[in-house]
């Protein structure tokens, strides 16, 4: 089984990579992108046998508290078979 | 008084500290590897700048989860004094110690130049010795940008724990004046037992005429006077 975890910045908080990556989509010709926002990716690989509701838990915990800071990200766990 | 310097792997403003403390301010300053839980007895703990563990994951995550952070906690705690300089300041926001973060900066890029701090309180163990005229002290940082909620933000002015502003030459708190944005031109913040400062600027880079100001000084000579007051 596999967690795929999602990190992106809070809407509240401004994203200047993604608002670099929006202009330089919009100068290569692409008018139809209105905007970017960068954000992480990570893919978990968890033990054989892991209980799914144990190990749900368990990565949003791990997400709360290292892949994510609450202060600025927010994330969202999904488990893959 | 007795200074650790805590170095991290991927620390790099650690033997400037080091230097500054010793050369310049005249203290017993020691290193103290982040895989150690020993504080050697020192009366103030330094967070250096650098990139400790590559600035993987987020600048300063990794370093919040060394064994040498479980006694910089326990050292706070205990109304210990420690500062944060730039990756030391992005260090202890990720290990909650303090408010806030340090995200990107606005302009993207990594400004290395020296900028005019005013100080925001002259109510701390920090800045007990600094003039009121603005401070001449470096900045080196990518991520520099201080964050955080309205509600955090009203709650530090209200309680007087902004340690410095970014302001120009004259001391006005000008746009052209805040190199990455920050919020309310925040450097520095204290913790709310006022005994943890972090802040983006250098002042270890401003404390030997050679390097072309000694401002930093007053931030150092603040804590050894409380540390005087305190023995």
């Amino acid at each position: 089984m596999q967690a795929l975890v999602h990190v992106t910045l809070k809407k509240t908080v401004l994203d200047p990579q993604g608002r670099a990556i929006t202009a330089a989509l919009n100068n290569l010709g692409h008018a139809g992108v209105a905007g970017v926002r960068q954000g992480k990716f990570f893919e978990i690989e968890l033990a054989d046998g892991v209980d799914p509701a144990a190990a749900r838990d368990q990565v949003e915990r791990i997400a709360r508290e290292v892949l994510a800071n609450p202060v600025i990200e927010e994330f969202t766990v999904d488990l893959q078979p | 008084m007795k200074f650790g310097v805590v170095i991290f792997p991927g620390s790099n403003c650690d033997h400037d500290a080091l230097y500054a403390l010793e050369s310049n301010l005249g203290q017993e300053a020691v290193p103290i590897w982040h895989q150690s839980e020993d504080l050697q007895g020192c009366d103030a703990v330094v967070l250096p700048g650098g990139f400790s563990y590559g600035d993987y994951l987020r600048a300063g995550a990794i370093a919040h989860f060394s064994p040498v952070m479980k006694a910089v906690k326990r050292f706070a705690d205990s109304d210990g004094l420690v500062i944060g300089i730039c990756n030391g300041f992005q260090a202890l926001t990720e290990a909650h110690l303090l408010p806030g973060a340090l995200v990107r900066n606005a302009n993207l890029h990594f400004v290395c130049k020296t900028v005019h701090l005013a100080a925001g309180t002259k109510d701390s163990p920090f800045t007990s010795h600094c003039p009121s005229t603005p401070l001449a002290i470096p900045v080196a940082h990518g991520e520099g940008r201080y964050h955080a909620d309205a509600a955090t933000l009203d709650e530090l002015e209200r309680a007087d724990r902004i340690a410095f502003r970014y302001c120009d030459a004259e001391g006005k708190l000008t746009e052209a004046a805040n190199p990455n944005g920050s919020a309310r031109h925040i450097a520095g913040v204290l913790s709310e037992g006022r005994n943890v400062l972090g802040m983006m600027p250098h002042p270890e880079r401003a404390a030997d005429p050679v390097m072309g100001s000694t401002d930093g000084r007053c931030i150092f000579e603040s804590m050894i006077g409380a540390l005087s007051l305190a023995s």
